[in-house]
């Protein structure tokens, strides 16, 4: 890493892909694909804990009594919404106008903010309304740790994302923070097909039991 | 920084940079100094375990401290003395070997052993604070989550924090051989060391995850009063063997396939030709590498899984001897007319084949879903996993590290007593553990804490004790020709065994931005190539120019530091809840490292041509 890439990027005097035009840019790429690989086998095995388990609800409500799916079908649209927020902050990543990536990239953690107020409001009522706890059943300890582990990646992501806004507020848009506005929206769309995926497994199914 | 390389003084200096460094050599050695130690206490507690078994009956230690023994053993020897040390030979070859000047991920790198550091110190805190885990290096539920005391949460713990740490060490050697290999390096000309490390790297990368999983399920069960594990509450057990396996078999496989690849270096550097059959070997690697993770319920043929579970998994389990057969017959063809050298990596090689051999045809019996009724959780398993892992995996930690020790420090073991070490370890360890196939066949169950008199268990047990002892003197002749030679610190040239490989054809230690300029490869076996065609130097493949390198950092050591504290506040919260205080300040000692990191631009630092010219960094 040089001063060389800590200068601004400005439309016209462009590398096509500022986020793979070094040789670090290019290796956090590639480690952040395989890293996602990780990600993936992890959510299989708490997929597949969930399914085991999904049915051991004791004496509370079983699934198809719990969930409502009209809350849930908000959240998602959100959610999928906030991929495409981020798809336009890259777009403009690559035409190099730091600007309006910053301001998409600042309306993806508006929506995230709000799937997450929304998922805190859905635990709460199943806890107060419902006596679906985390400690109730097997059921309960399997639901809160899949949704709640994907809840815990979504506050992550959003504290990543603010942070590199606020940090290069300033700075505009160069080879060294590039392949970071990158990686960080490609963790933003890994969290959103895990989402679909519960959308499906936890929710869908759920309901037809 | 741009003198990074003026060379500090002073222990606490040393120290400072040791505490800070992300050059993958120095690494190397953190994790041979870590590795090293967990080795001795693992032995140690192998020891007292022997010791106990030597005689019907016997009363040395409580039943209490063996079961912690016994878990402690396994773990510590799995988890804190051979995944370290192969880290070590990774760092300390894998990016010589691509003609690399250093890691694709260095401060990751740092990061990567800190946690595995913390980790293992946590879970030997366990014995200071009340009680080390003692369900078993495999925690089986319920066993584990009914277990009172603390002893296995340290496990959880521990194993959690030290676990993220491998993940972060794979992915970093992942992109470092896809992405920074130098120019001719291909595919197909890579040593096999690095190839193996490649496929171990994915399996880390696919094997570790599950185990992450089972933990935190383990921990939330144990620590939050989380219900997946007990039955009454709706849970079930048999999840977490899933989830371990999935994890711990492919694990197997992990710690052994680096190890073949060295051997596989080993015997074409010694045997003075070509591997025979390179492409077979690669093609064996990968399909090794794919199988292990088809076969993980062969440790759950009597859980009740089905014949027709059972049956897929035995066949499965039994294909993996064809690529294994493919590789033992090409380390023999590779030998076969070759001009031999029996150096001490090449004894430590010659006696892994048949031994890890025997191994083997133990691993195809119990295979056999039907006969493994009769062998499942008697001696005759931990007969056939300790040939494999002792056979495979230790003997290779000793061929390794006697192999790449003049690359590390500069200096050669004694071969005489590199011999010496050898020779009691290597009977005692045929002592120890081919008796205890009969001892498993007899009848004598695994994780016993006595056993019975007058059922003829006596003399095999007896032998059993003696070859530990035989391999402990071993060891200790080892430890001391590495205290010798580190005293007598004779220089060696940068290539003393006249080998094939890239990190041979620059000095002993090598200077910290390894290549000088970076090598033009022409062909596998690199340097060989050269010194059979060319004036026996690498070409450059590129002018001389400034090298850019990275800083030095506190923040991974501060990252790991606080999840410590925090595994400490997690598990004394169940006792009493102000302990959460403690986890929060854990964490957030982590995460605002991590803020730190990543708001501070790092962008290291440049050796200059001219400082270059003039021989900066190398000694
Ligand atoms: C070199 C000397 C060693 C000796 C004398 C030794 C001895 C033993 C003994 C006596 C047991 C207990 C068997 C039982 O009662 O069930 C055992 C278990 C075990 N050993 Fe070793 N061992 C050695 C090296 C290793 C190494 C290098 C590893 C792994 C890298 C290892 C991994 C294990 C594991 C995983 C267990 C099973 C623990 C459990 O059942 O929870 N051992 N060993
Ligand atoms: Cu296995």
């Amino acid at each position: 890493m040089s001063a060389e890439e800590l200068k601004q990027l400005k439309p016209g005097q462009s590398p096509h892909e500022p986020e793979k035009a070094t040789l670090e840019g290019k290796n956090k790429f590639l480690g952040f694909w395989f890293f996602l690989g990780g990600e993936t086998v992890l959510f299989a095995s708490l997929f597949g804990t969930y399914l085991a388990l999904k049915d051991s609800n004791l004496d509370g409500k079983p699934a198809e009594e719990l969930f409502g799916l009209e809350l849930v079908f908000i959240m998602t649209m959100i959610l999928l919404t906030s991929s495409l927020t981020s798809v336009y902050a890259i777009y403009h990543m690559k035409n190099l106008d730091f600007q309006k990536m910053q301001l998409w990239m600042g309306i993806t953690v508006l929506l995230g903010l709000s799937f997450l107020g929304l998922e805190i409001f859905e635990f709460y009522e199943y806890v107060h309304h419902d006596g679906h706890t985390f400690t109730s059943s097997a059921f309960g300890s399997a639901f809160y740790t899949l949704v709640g582990f994907h809840g815990a990646h979504v506050a992550f992501g959003l504290l990543w994302i603010v942070t590199l806004i606020i940090r290069n507020a300033r700075r505009g848009l160069n080879l060294y923070n590039a392949p970071k506005y990158y990686v960080a929206s490609l963790y933003w769309h890994f969290i959103d097909v895990v989402w679909v995926f519960i959308f499906t497994v936890v929710y869908l199914m759920g309901k037809v039991g | 920084m741009s003198t990074a390389y003026a060379q500090k003084n002073g222990f606490f200096a040393g120290l400072w940079d040791y505490l800070t460094t992300v050059d993958h050599k120095k690494i190397a050695i953190l994790y041979l100094i870590a590795g090293g130690f967990f080795f001795l206490v693992g032995g140690i507690e192998a020891m007292l375990i022997r010791i106990q078994l030597i005689q019907p009956d016997n009363e040395f230690v409580s039943a209490g401290l063996y079961n912690q023994l016994l878990t402690m053993h396994g773990t510590t020897m799995i988890f804190l003395a051979a995944m370290p040390l192969i880290f070590t030979l990774m760092n300390i070859a894998v990016p010589l070997q691509i003609g690399a000047r250093d890691v694709a991920f260095p401060f990751l790198n740092s990061l990567g052993f800190w946690l595995f550091f913390f980790g293992g110190v946590l879970l030997n805190c366990s014995w200071f604070m009340g009680g080390a885990p003692d369900a078993g290096w495999t925690a089986y539920a319920p066993l584990s989550t009914t277990s009172p005391g603390h002893g296995v949460d340290f496990y959880v713990m521990g194993l959690q924090i030290s676990g993220a740490g491998t993940l972060i060490g794979g992915i970093n050697f992942l992109v470092t051989i896809i992405n920074m290999r130098a120019p001719g390096m291909t595919y197909m000309r890579m040593p096999l060391f690095t190839w193996s490390s490649l496929v171990t790297s994915v399996l880390i990368l696919f094997a570790f995850p599950a185990l992450t999983v089972g933990l935190f399920l383990m921990m939330f069960d144990r620590l939050f009063g989380a219900n997946f594990f007990d039955p009454s509450m709706g849970g079930n057990h048999v999840i977490w063997e899933h989830l371990f396996w999935i994890f711990g078999h492919p694990e197997v496989y992990i710690l052994v396939l680096p190890l073949f690849g060295l051997f596989s270096d080993i015997i074409s550097t010694f045997s003075k030709k070509r591997l025979f059959g390179y492409s077979a070997m690669v093609f064996a690697t990968v399909l090794i590498g794919f199988l292990g993770f088809m076969v993980w319920a062969h440790h759950m043929f009597t859980t009740g899984l089905g014949p027709v579970a059972n049956s897929i998994f035995a066949i499965a389990t039994m294909a993996i001897a064809v690529p294994t057969g493919i590789k033992i017959f090409n380390w023999l063809f590779t030998m076969w007319g070759g001009s031999i050298r029996m150096t001490v990596p090449m004894l430590w090689t010659v006696a892994f084949i048949p031994s890890f051999t025997l191994g083997g045809f133990g691993g195809v019996m119990l295979a056999a879903a039907a006969a493994d009724y009769q062998y499942h959780d008697t001696y005759f398993v931990v007969a056939h996993f300790h040939y494999v892992i002792v056979g495979g995996v230790v003997f290779g930690l000793f061929a390794g590290l006697t192999y790449w020790w003049p690359k590390m420090f500069g200096t050669m073991l004694n071969e005489k007593m590199g011999k010496l070490a050898f020779w009691p370890f290597f009977v005692g360890f045929h002592l120890t553990f081919f008796i205890q196939h009969f001892l498993g066949l007899m009848g004598m169950p695994r994780r016993y804490w006595k056993f019975q008199p007058d059922q003829g268990l006596e003399i095999g047990n007896l032998v059993s004790t003696l070859g530990a002892f035989l391999m402990a003197i071993g060891t200790i002749i080892f430890l001391i020709n590495v205290v010798m030679t580190t005293m007598k610190g004779e220089k060696v040239s940068g290539d003393p065994w006249d080998a094939r490989t890239l990190e041979w054809s620059i000095p002993s230690p090598p200077p910290f931005y390894n290549f000088t300029q970076t090598p033009l490869v022409r062909g596998l076996d690199a340097l060989w190539v050269e010194k059979r065609h060319g004036n026996g130097k690498m070409t450059p493949a590129e002018p001389l120019g400034d090298i850019h390198m990275p800083n030095n950092s506190f923040i991974p050591f501060m990252m790991s530091l606080g999840l410590f504290i925090a595994g400490f506040g997690f598990i004394y919260q169940v006792d009493d809840s102000s302990f959460l205080i403690l986890a929060i300040a854990g964490m957030a000692i982590t995460l605002l490292s991590m803020f730190v990191r990543s708001v501070k631009d790092d962008l290291g630092y440049h050796i200059h041509k001219e400082d270059l010219e003039k021989g900066a960094g190398s000694e």
